[in-house]
């Protein structure tokens, strides 16, 4: 189970009768394998990782930390979810440190994040101070190197 | 002008150049070459490894070792051998720390082989154990392998080569070129064999770690073999290391002393920098190593079934990560296969020949080249099928 998952994880568009030659399973078995998977919420989405710098669409992205004062009847899942549906927010994590949940939030412009942030999060009761750090470019997203790799120099035939 | 080649060995003009040189001439120069030649993984040496060399750097160790290595790092090596395979080798005069396999390799058969002396070996094999063997005043004595057997070889086909000259035995499992392994009682039978001939081993187990489908089984593990074996391994193809050339050789003391003796006197150590990377990898590289093995087995899967499609008969390689199918089937000898491949849909592949007359008519297949482009590679060859 764990081997299909590896594989769709690098790459989503794989098709079910390679991934059964790359596994051993029979095609039938992946294929049922993987809904398993979808159905139970296991896999949650498939997605590309896209390098928007490139395509010309600047998107802004900051990473908002923020300190929460949890009230009576809400723990951090409460405000996590409140938070989550914004379609700005792009991640959010409870962290330890200084703050408490860390936010990627993604915008057009600096103002359309900075507006965001202000009215939007900061203005929650539960949110006691923010920290924005803007992003000023993406090295790495997902795991994927976002710069462009040394090609391989090895030699053609060897030992 | 002075005719330097008069001032040659005759040991030297006894060794032929390795035929894998005329294919390297070959491909050199071309462009967007497909390679299925290359005897190295594709993967970059682990990040956590790189750093380790270079904070050794950082720190400024850049000095001679003990002429057997490390201490720390034969102590790792140690480690590993008792918790792989439940073998103990003492770091202190049974392990050696060489500049790669073929060194250690080289270092066994110098240390034992007295001019006259018969070694067998099994082909296909690595290129370099013939030349070695020559080199170090000794007679080589192929044992062939075929494509029935698996390309494993038999304690009876070794018995058969044996005569009073007979030293020692080479054995490289899993096997470069054809991928091929032994099974435990396929040993057993080997080390029969090697007890009733009193003969000793040298057992080159590089690829170990690429073991697919079970266990590797380590020959000195075997019963009675510990003493007659002299074990050899390295980082290289495990830990995607092979230009930090770390290896090693273990054995009995009386053993490693002996090939201790012509390293202290020729290599002198294994670099310092590498030594401190391999200890790295033997500690803390077993996540990495086993993520290489992982995509290095789906790609085997991938492969050889795509070879088997195209009708090239292959037989399942458990190990190592090389394809070794048959081009019998289409007239061609491994050579004009190769040769004609190359220069029409410029994918190279590496014919049998060049690892022993009885790997005529096969060709060895790296894997260890990205999903993509072996599926390239199986379209092309395809193509030339066609």
């Amino acid at each position: 189970m764990n081997e299909i998952l590896e594989i769709i994880e690098q790459d989503p568009k794989k098709d079910p009768s390679e991934i059964a030659l790359l596994t051993g399973y029979s095609e039938k078995e992946v294929q049922t394998r993987i809904k398993e998977l979808e159905d139970s919420g296991i896999i949650r989405k498939y997605k590309a990782v896209i390098d928007w710098d490139r395509v010309g669409e600047e998107y802004v992205y900051a990473i908002i930390e923020l300190k929460i004062t949890l009230g009576d009847r809400s723990g951090y899942d409460t405000i996590a979810h409140r938070i989550a549906s914004f379609n700005e927010v792009r991640s959010i994590r409870l962290i330890s440190g200084d703050h408490d949940l860390s936010l990627t939030v993604r915008g057009k412009s600096m103002k359309d994040v900075a507006f965001f942030v202000v009215e939007k999060i900061a203005s929650l009761d539960q949110v006691q101070s923010t920290v924005t750090h803007f992003v000023l470019k993406t090295y790495k997203e997902d795991g994927v190197p976002l710069f462009e790799q040394e090609k391989s120099k090895r030699l053609a035939i060897s030992p | 002008m002075t005719d330097v080649k008069k001032f040659l060995s005759d040991k030297i003009k006894t060794v032929p150049p390795s035929g894998i040189r005329k294919y390297f001439d070959m491909v050199i120069g071309m462009d967007d070459v497909i390679s299925l030649g290359v005897g190295e993984p594709d993967f970059v040496t682990p990040w956590h490894i790189r750093e380790a060399c270079i904070y050794s750097l950082e720190k400024g160790h850049t000095s001679y070792t003990s002429n057997s290595g490390l201490i720390e790092l034969r102590e790792a090596i140690s480690d590993s051998f008792h918790n792989d395979y439940g073998v103990d080798y003492n770091p202190d005069d049974q392990i050696l720390v060489t500049t790669g396999v073929s060194e250690a390799a080289d270092l066994a058969l110098r240390a034992l082989v007295n001019p006259g002396d018969e070694v067998i070996l099994h082909e296909p094999c690595y290129v370099s154990y013939k030349p070695s063997i020559i080199l170090s005043g000794g007679t080589p004595v192929p044992v062939s392998t075929t494509r029935d057997n698996e390309f494993r070889v038999t304690g009876e086909q070794i018995e058969a080569a044996i005569t009073d000259r007979t030293k020692a035995i080479i054995l490289s499992y899993p096997n470069n070129p054809t991928g091929a392994v032994m099974q435990k009682q396929d040993l057993e039978e080997v080390a029969d064999v090697v007890v009733e001939h009193d003969l000793l081993v040298i057992s080159d187990e590089v690829y170990d770690k690429l073991t697919y489908n079970g266990k590797h089984t380590c020959f000195s593990s075997l019963n009675g073999m510990e003493d007659r074996t002299i074990l050899l391994n390295g980082l290289s193809k495990s830990h995607a290391m092979t230009g930090l050339r770390v290896g090693y050789a273990m054995g009995p003391p009386g053993l490693i002393s002996a090939m201790l003796l012509i390293h202290q006197y020729t290599m002198l150590c294994a670099p310092i920098t590498a030594q401190m990377g391999a200890i790295e990898a033997l500690r803390n590289g077993e996540a990495e190593m086993q993520a290489m093995v992982r995509e290095y087995n789906r790609r085997r899967r991938l492969f050889v079934t795509g070879l088997n499609r195209l009708g090239l008969d292959c037989f399942e390689p458990r190990g190592a990560f090389y394809a070794f199918p048959s081009v019998k089937s289409t007239g061609m000898t491994s050579s004009q296969f190769a040769e004609e491949l190359l220069h029409q849909q410029k994918v190279a592949v590496v014919p049998g020949e060049v690892f022993g007359q009885s790997g005529d008519g096969f060709l060895r297949c790296s894997y260890a080249s990205s999903l993509d482009e072996l599926k390239t590679a199986l379209e092309k060859i395809e193509e030339f099928l066609s």
